[in-house]
């Protein structure tokens, strides 16, 4: 150990700032971060790559005459039934839906973020566990719960009637789906959302003011764009499960329409077609991959 | 916030009333709960008139009351280890550049974009393997159940919490941080008293969201579990399957009290012990 | 640099390739023997996996405390999500209750042990319907447990009670043009396709490429007519008005209807054209950690008394002869109604694994669906 990499922790500053000296912090700091890194990627290596691999290895299978896989043979004939149509109506289907639903909670979200950013801190944090609270009850029994509210003869059709609002039969059309997933998957948006907003200076936004902005440009120029962070974050972390969702679909939408999400789970659990189950997995996981590298890099943060 | 900047006029009442009406949405079917659980008709939705019958059934219940502290035991466990790991998963990628930095990255993100039934079927492979292996070479025996769950659980957290404390470290001005090193702290000590009350609220949200996964999830549970391992959310699902009763509004009720309580009991101790440290 | 991450590349797909390749080996694999078991045998507590509300806890309970030990009931909500965590191995559960088609396929995967009859004594109750079965013909890997069939509940109140006895108040818009939007059939490829195949007049078995796809653009032509494709709430969609025709099961429907003020409204039927005949059945994992307990609970719930006391709870239908003298009257008012099979007995069919032809109905069912 040089005199340099003595027991005082300091990153920048030296005895002597020799390139060598450079160097070994460089490592030090690299070493420190792949330690910090380390638990929770050896974790996730033994208890997710591997259990993924497994998968992987399945989806080069085949279906054996009894819904169970064969692993000897490999073949490619999975990833092939993907492109057949019914598969891409499916995907289409199901992509728009998670895009209305994303725009919907980012909507939604935004505004009600700042509210909460804006609170004084001993209220916020109250509301914001108040935000959560809905969600420990358990997600089926939501769901099962919009269902009555939406239903024939339910609160919601009796207060519009009320009202003079006139009958709203909700309940197994596309909008009960798509309140379904905006219900489930809001506090997905709302969370990252407050944690940037909330940290943004807000003597920045009084700047703004000083420089004569009006209301709609001080948001647009200077806190979207401190924001966005938590929008990106936001955003993908409802638009890819929307994706995948298949219960609000059946219990709220009559399961009239398959989606990706019942697609997948139908090949699990009804037709007992591992193989596809797998392979249209790993497509739509390579497709999320593939567009949060695009998101992230407009943002311009690293992936 | 200063008055000069904070809104006024229409966009405040516009803010306030989307603020109101999103706690009125998020609360609706929550009443509906609430109120139909002292139905004493079967059917959710036709009002029986007041009873509490199925708060005894489920008092009553082996089963449920089982399902309720297996459920808890594993979200207290699952979400601290993925807070710890999730956090530090964060901070590495925020702070440090090394070497596998970019794969870690994106294996953070796999968690997230898996569909819930593809990682239940290949956690039920894994750990029918695992378990097996475990024993040969170290010889702990050990069966599916508690920690087949709080293992899977674990696995598909970490990345939740690490993306919205990672929210909250981007961007986050590393001056203070800085700051504090060039004054001779540690880096220890700089993290406690510097980062980590900044990053607080992300490490707060993160444990929401852990906790709140690990009490919701069924598919990937009902296939790693265990005989007697039975959550909440798996059993609620079965009592479904058989029919929608007030007993499952009931059970809910029960359990949204129960997270009310601790919630508000965090609030006053914290209060105790002299409020939050964050800005 | 490179270097690190590679071998942790290699050593993670060595890794997963011994899973995998011990996968092969390990799980399901029944040795063909028997347990050997004496009557009233117990090797330990008993870990049942039963679909849900199957069975009373106090029956369990009752099991338990005549034998000196526990139980531990856990259940699941198909055959499919059931069979993988049994076929995989380690399970822990000793009973299960699989239907008929999964009967035949845990067998052939091995994943269920022979029974030993010796232990078993009150096999002998057993009616004659229930032997022989197509499905597992000797006999040999499960014993039936309950039994129902599958057809269509109607609101009387609303529909009237003259209609025609057939799968085409469904499909049918000259019958039910009426109910547009009240309708009701169930999630389930095999049921559903099924149904339609009877109303078309093929078997519910096909493996009839354009058989099949005829019933698949009959419940295309449907789905805009209905309220929903549902199975868990069949039974409550119709007592809660959201339907007045509904498919669904005998068991869930006959008791929605007790639970209602005026039973009478509702009756249930099976077509004319025929409709299923399912049976759940015991059976013991391969590798059952206390297989003579098993033994002993499924000889135990064979008896007269037990056997009506489970069907008097679920309301289904029982295979032991010797329970029905002690079967509640509502029950068996029901159950012996001749009215119930519009077809008579001879049409009931029941569902069969198509072996490599059954994706193509889950595939019908997705497409017929739009």
């Amino acid at each position: 150990m040089t005199v340099a990499e003595a027991p005082v922790d300091r990153e920048v500053d030296a005895l002597e700032a020799t390139p060598e000296f450079e160097a070994a912090a460089e490592r030090q700091e690299s070493r420190r971060g792949f330690l910090m890194a380390l638990p929770a990627y050896a974790y996730l290596v033994l208890f997710f790559a591997v259990p993924l691999v497994i998968v992987v290895v399945y989806s080069f299978a085949t279906r054996n005459r009894f819904g169970g896989t064969d692993l000897s043979g490999w073949n490619l004939d999975s990833y092939a039934k993907l492109g057949e149509p019914i598969v891409r109506d499916i995907l289409f289907r199901s992509v728009w839906l998670a895009l209305i639903t994303t725009v919907i909670c980012l909507v939604i979200a935004y505004p009600f973020a700042y509210f909460l950013a804006t609170r004084s801190p001993a209220i916020r944090n109250v509301m914001l566990v108040f935000v959560m609270i809905p969600f420990w009850t358990n997600f089926l029994v939501r769901n099962y719960a919009w269902r009555v509210i939406l239903g024939n003869d339910g609160p919601l059709t009796r207060t519009t009637e009320a009202i003079g609002l006139g009958e709203q039969e909700l309940l197994f059309s596309q909008t009960a789906v798509v309140l379904g997933l905006v219900y489930g998957f809001l506090p997905f948006m709302i969370l990252p959302l407050y944690a940037a907003i909330e940290r943004i200076d807000h003597g920045l936004l009084e700047a703004s003011r000083d420089l004569y902005a009006n209301g709609y440009q001080s948001f647009r120029r200077v806190l979207l764009p401190l924001s966005m962070p938590g929008v990106i974050a936001g955003s993908i972390l409802v638009f890819v499960p929307s994706l995948g969702a298949y219960v609000t679909p059946e219990i709220l939408g009559g399961a009239k329409t398959t989606l990706l999400g019942s697609y997948i789970v139908t090949q699990f659990l009804t037709a007992r077609n591992w193989p596809l189950g797998a392979s249209l997995s790993f497509v739509l996981m390579a497709i999320m991959l593939v567009t949060t590298i695009i998101y992230f890099r407009k943002g311009g943060r690293t992936l | 916030m200063s008055s000069a900047v904070a809104p006024r006029g229409w966009t405040k009442f516009g803010l306030h009333l989307n603020g109101w009406l999103v706690y009125l949405f998020f609360y609706a079917p929550i009443i509906l709960l609430v109120v139909f659980s002292f139905s004493a008709s079967r059917n959710v939705g036709t009002w029986g008139g007041w009873t509490f019958e199925w708060y005894g059934e489920f008092a009553d219940s082996q089963n449920a009351r089982n399902a309720l502290s297996a459920s808890l035991k594993i979200a207290i466990v699952s979400t601290a280890v993925s807070v710890v790991l999730g956090t530090m998963a964060a901070l590495s990628l925020e702070r440090f550049t090394f070497r596998g930095k970019q794969v870690f990255d994106g294996l953070l993100y796999l968690p997230i974009i898996i569909p819930d039934v593809t990682m239940a079927v290949m956690m039920l492979l894994f750990f029918a393997e695992f378990f097996d292996v475990l024993d040969f070479l170290f010889g702990i025996e050990t069966r599916k159940g508690f920690n087949s769950i709080v293992a899977s659980h674990i696995a598909f957290s970490i990345s939740f919490v690490s993306v919205v404390v990672r929210a909250r470290l981007a961007g986050m001005d590393t001056k203070l941080e800085e700051a504090a090193l060039d004054l001779y702290a540690t880096r220890w000590k700089a993290f406690r008293y510097v980062t980590f009350p900044q990053i607080m609220p992300g490490i707060a949200g993160g444990a929401l969201l852990a906790m709140t996964l690990s009490l919701d999830d069924v598919v990937i549970t009902q296939f790693v579990a265990g005989p007697g391992w039975t959550t909440l959310p798996v059993y609620v699902f079965g009592l479904i399957r058989r029919g929608v009763t007030p007993l499952i509004n009931a059970i809910s009720v029960v359990m949204l009290v129960g997270s009310m309580t601790l919630v508000v009991l965090s609030i006053v101790v914290e209060r105790a012990r002299g409020g939050s440290r964050s800005e | 640099m490179k270097k690190t991450q590679w071998f942790r590349l290699v050593v993670g797909i060595l890794a997963a390739a011994t899973f995998v390749a011990a996968c092969g080996d390990s799980s399901s694999s029944s040795s063909g023997e028997v347990a050997s078991c004496a009557v009233g045998e117990t090797d330990g507590d008993l870990a049942m996996f039963n679909w849900a509300e199957y069975i009373d806890e106090e029956q369990l309970q009752e099991f338990a405390d005549e034998f000196g030990i526990s139980y531990t009931l856990d259940s699941y909500d198909s055959n499919e999500a059931m069979q993988p965590i049994v076929s995989a191995g380690n399970s822990g559960y000793d009973v299960i209750i699989p239907s008929d088609y999964m009967v035949g396929i845990l067998i052939a995967a091995g994943s269920i042990q022979p029974l030993n009859f010796d232990a078993i004594p009150n096999a002998s109750n057993l009616s004659a319907d229930f032997q022989g079965l197509y499905y597992d013909p000797d006999g040999t890997h499960s014993l039936p447990y309950q039994w129902g069939t599958t057809g269509i509940a109607v609101n009387t109140a609303v529909v009237g009670t003259d209609f025609p006895r057939s799968w085409g108040l469904i499909f049918d818009p000259a019958i039910s043009g009426a109910f547009d939007g009240q309708i009701q059939l169930l999630n389930d490829p095999r049921e559903t396709m099924g149904a339609a195949l009877h109303y078309l007049g093929y078997s519910n078995n096909t493996t009839s490429i354009d058989e099949l796809n005829e019933a698949k653009d009959l419940v295309r032509a449907t789905a805009g007519r209905l309220a929903a494709f549902n199975t868990d709430s069949a039974d409550e969609f119709l007592t809660s008005g959201e339907t007045v025709i509904a498919h669904g099961y005998s068991g869930d429907m006959f008791v929605q209807f007790l639970e209602t003020d005026n039973p009478s409204d509702y009756v249930y039927f099976v077509p004319e054209e025929g409709g299923t005949r399912w049976i759940d059945n015991f059976s013991i994992a391969f590798d059952a950690p206390h297989p003579c307990t098993a033994h002993t609970f499924i000889n135990w719930m064979f008896g007269g008394d037990q056997g009506a006391a489970l069907t008097n709870w679920n309301y289904y239908n029982t295979p032991n002869d010797a329970a029905v003298p002690g079967l509640d009257e509502d029950l068996l008012d029901f159950v012996n109604d001749p009215s119930v099979l519009a077809g008579g007995v001879d049409s009931l069919e029941s569902l069969e694994d198509t072996g490599d032809f059954e994706t193509n109905y889950s595939d019908a069912f997705v497409e017929a669906k739009g």
